[in-house]
């Protein structure tokens, strides 16, 4: 085995990147429970891309075959029920891990100097996720998908100027039609994911750059022993390894536990209207987003200005856009002297705790008619509109609660989990 | 044990919040895609009534009939009106374009009906039809107001004129029924007959429904050990960290 390692060391770096990113790749000790979604991320997204290739072999990008090509893969495809209903459910489950995984960083300071490149590549990831979403979205060619993608589409209608034809080089046709679901097909299975693990590998080049933070927000590379590893790093294999393979574990079980149980959870993964076919003249009643992108969509319904110059819904698209560029700025917002929340003091905890409860609330409202009162006291849009200040506020505000939070002093060394 | 499971689980189902909320005024039907009788019974309803005019189009008769437990003799003698090869679709004799003119409107695929508009909504609809002389059918709806679809279960129904409360909108929360024509069933044989329908239908819509469950039951005590093995390997190497 080493004769034949030896030989291959000679033509190609295998050992040494085992050993730089794996084997000797020193990781805090201290990482808890938050520290587990960046690897499930990594194992959703294979999950994905390997029920994705078996969906592939059977589904049908064509407007007057793809329903049915999807019924059929549920019905006389042997197993294909099993297949589609993971590739749908792990759509939602990346989200979810995404989500906490971004949490995380909030949580403890992950974007601050130097990790700035990994929040800003995390943040590409989730921007690309997103269009990934979005593509895959319409390829089902059920109701929903075909009018989430009109709405969605003419959004890019509303930039002053060009937008009339810009959505209507998005669609390559006048409406949502075959053209449009033979591209988003083609971004869908290909473009995006060729992206996505490209952008995958950047994340993860620019981390072991730099190496991980954790909990207490400190660095552990400047207590190393004689032999140049960090006193309070562990090597990622086999800890972390089979740390994480515990939470691949848990994870799968809760996926699995809805792909079989219940697969469309209520209409949160799956919608009802979704399981009618395309009908270009039957709207359905309320259109929305599946739930990962509704908090935005709720920005964008909660601008109802119209007396802004330009009109209400040019400004709802660009406060949709702010929402999302504004998260790349974070590294830059944040000027606390700490970066763990442990030792901070109770403004950005006020402000985090707020921003968790908006995020929630929008993307709940996302889900619901705007001009019922689903919250009480307030019509939803009147809630959707405090959350869009809180939202911001929460981010533009940043530079001054942050230097103002009194914080407690950070401890040399990691403390226990 | 397994059944007792799977049983619990299918009774939480309901407190999952739904998503899309739904009318409120529905009569709740009780669903069981496991009680085969009940399937087979939907089933003949479905081939003889709702199949005349509506497709099934993405349900083949062979699948039916296997999952059903229904012998090849009596499905092509009783259940196939409208093909002769078991491994064919579902698709009704009625032409698309005669149906447009014959009801304004081609009757929709039932594949899925269970799962676009859910199983209380078949349930409620197939149980509130009445006399209503304004409509060319000479039958109306009380949740489906105006519908092109007349009573086709009127024989077993009867006729039933209705009355909505206040005068109002025609409504299934408002609405009292008078019986016309008593129909050959009682309404409790009726309201059965309509159960095993929309049992029929759930299935119809997600054949897969009737083993997932119990292969899921399988795959949670495997993820359960797994876990459980998983967490001792974890704890083995992590003994010299701490």
């Amino acid at each position: 085995m080493s004769k034949f390692m030896t030989w291959v060391d000679e033509r190609f770096p295998a050992t040494k990147v085992w050993e730089e990113h794996v084997s000797k790749y020193y990781a805090p000790k201290n990482l808890n429970f938050w520290y587990f979604f960046g690897s499930l991320a990594m194992v959703v997204m294979v999950l994905q891309i390997l029920t994705g290739i078996f969906l592939t072999m059977h589904y049908k990008p064509d407007s007057s075959l793809a329903f049915a090509s999807v019924e059929y893969i549920m019905r006389d495809v042997p197993g294909g029920w099993f297949i589609r209903y993971l590739h749908s459910v792990g759509a939602s489950m990346l989200f979810i891990v995404v989500y906490l995984h971004m949490f995380r960083g909030l949580l403890y300071g992950s974007h601050r100097s130097p990790r700035e490149l990994i929040w800003l590549l995390g943040m590409l990831l989730y921007v690309t996720l997103m269009a990934e979403a979005f593509f895959g979205y319409l390829l089902p060619w059920g109701n929903m998908s075909y009018w989430g993608a009109q709405v969605i589409i003419s959004l890019f209608g509303a930039v002053p100027g060009i937008g009339p034809g810009l959505s209507e080089w998005i669609r390559g046709d006048f409406v949502v039609s075959d053209a449009t679901l033979n591209r988003f097909f083609a971004f869908h299975v290909i473009l995006v994911p060729l992206l996505l693990s490209l952008l995958v590998y950047l994340h993860i080049v620019a981390l072991h750059k730099v190496g991980g933070n954790n909990p207490d927000g400190i660095d552990i590379k400047k207590d190393k022993d004689a032999s140049g590893k960090p006193l309070d790093g562990i090597a990622f294999h086999p800890y972390y390894t089979v740390k994480d393979n515990l939470g691949v574990a848990v994870m799968m079980t809760a996926l699995l536990a809805v792909v079989f149980f219940v697969p469309e959870l209520g209409g949160w993964f799956l919608e009802k209207d979704n399981f009618a076919p395309a009908d270009i003249l039957q709207t359905p009643p309320d259109i929305v987003p599946l739930w990962y992108l509704t908090p935005y969509y709720s920005i964008l319904r909660a601008v109802t200005f119209e007396w802004l110059p330009g009109g209400a819904k040019l400004w709802g698209v660009l406060a949709m856009g702010a929402a999302i560029v504004v998260l790349f700025f974070l590294p830059w917002l944040d000027r606390s002297p700490v970066r763990s929340i442990r030792y901070r003091g109770w403004m950005y905890k006020t402000a985090l705790t707020l921003f968790v409860i908006t995020f929630v609330m929008l993307g709940y409202l996302g889900t619901r008619n705007p001009s019922h009162v689903d919250l009480g006291l307030l019509k939803n849009v009147t809630w959707s509109q405090i959350g869009l200040v809180v939202y911001f506020a929460f981010f533009l505000l940043m530079p001054i609660y942050t230097r103002m939070d009194r914080t407690k002093p950070e401890p040399d060394r990691v403390t226990g989990q | 044990m397994r059944k007792c499971i799977v049983s619990v689980l299918m009774l939480l189902m309901p407190f999952v919040v739904s998503a899309s909320g739904g009318a409120g005024n529905l009569d709740k039907v009780y669903i069981d895609v496991s009680d085969q009788p009940s399937l087979q019974r939907g089933a003949r309803t479905f081939v003889n009534y709702c199949l005349s005019c509506h497709n099934a189009s993405f349900m083949r008769y062979e699948r039916m009939a296997t999952d059903l437990g229904i012998s090849e003799a009596l499905l092509r003698e009783e259940m196939m009106f409208a093909s002769d090869k078991p491994g064919d679709l579902m698709v009704t004799a009625m032409p698309a374009a005669g149906a447009k003119a014959w009801f304004g409107v081609v009757p929709p695929d039932l594949s899925l009906t269970a799962r676009s508009r859910g199983a209380d909504w078949i349930y409620t609809y197939l149980r509130s039809f009445y006399t209503d002389e304004s409509t060319t059918t000479g039958w109306n709806n009380a949740l489906f107001s105006n519908v092109a679809m007349p009573h086709v279960l009127y024989q077993w129904q009867g006729a039933r004129s209705a009355t909505f409360e206040g005068g109002g909108v025609a409504d299934v929360s408002s609405v009292r029924y008078q019986s016309v024509v008593p129909g050959t069933m009682t309404g409790r044989e009726y309201d059965a007959a309509i159960r095993d329908l929309t049992n029929f239908m759930v299935y119809l819509a997600e054949p897969a429904k009737l083993v997932r469950y119990e292969i899921g039951f399988w795959v949670m005590l495997f993820m359960g050990v797994f876990i459980f093995l998983a967490y001792l390997l974890k704890k083995e190497y992590w003994r010299d960290v701490h």
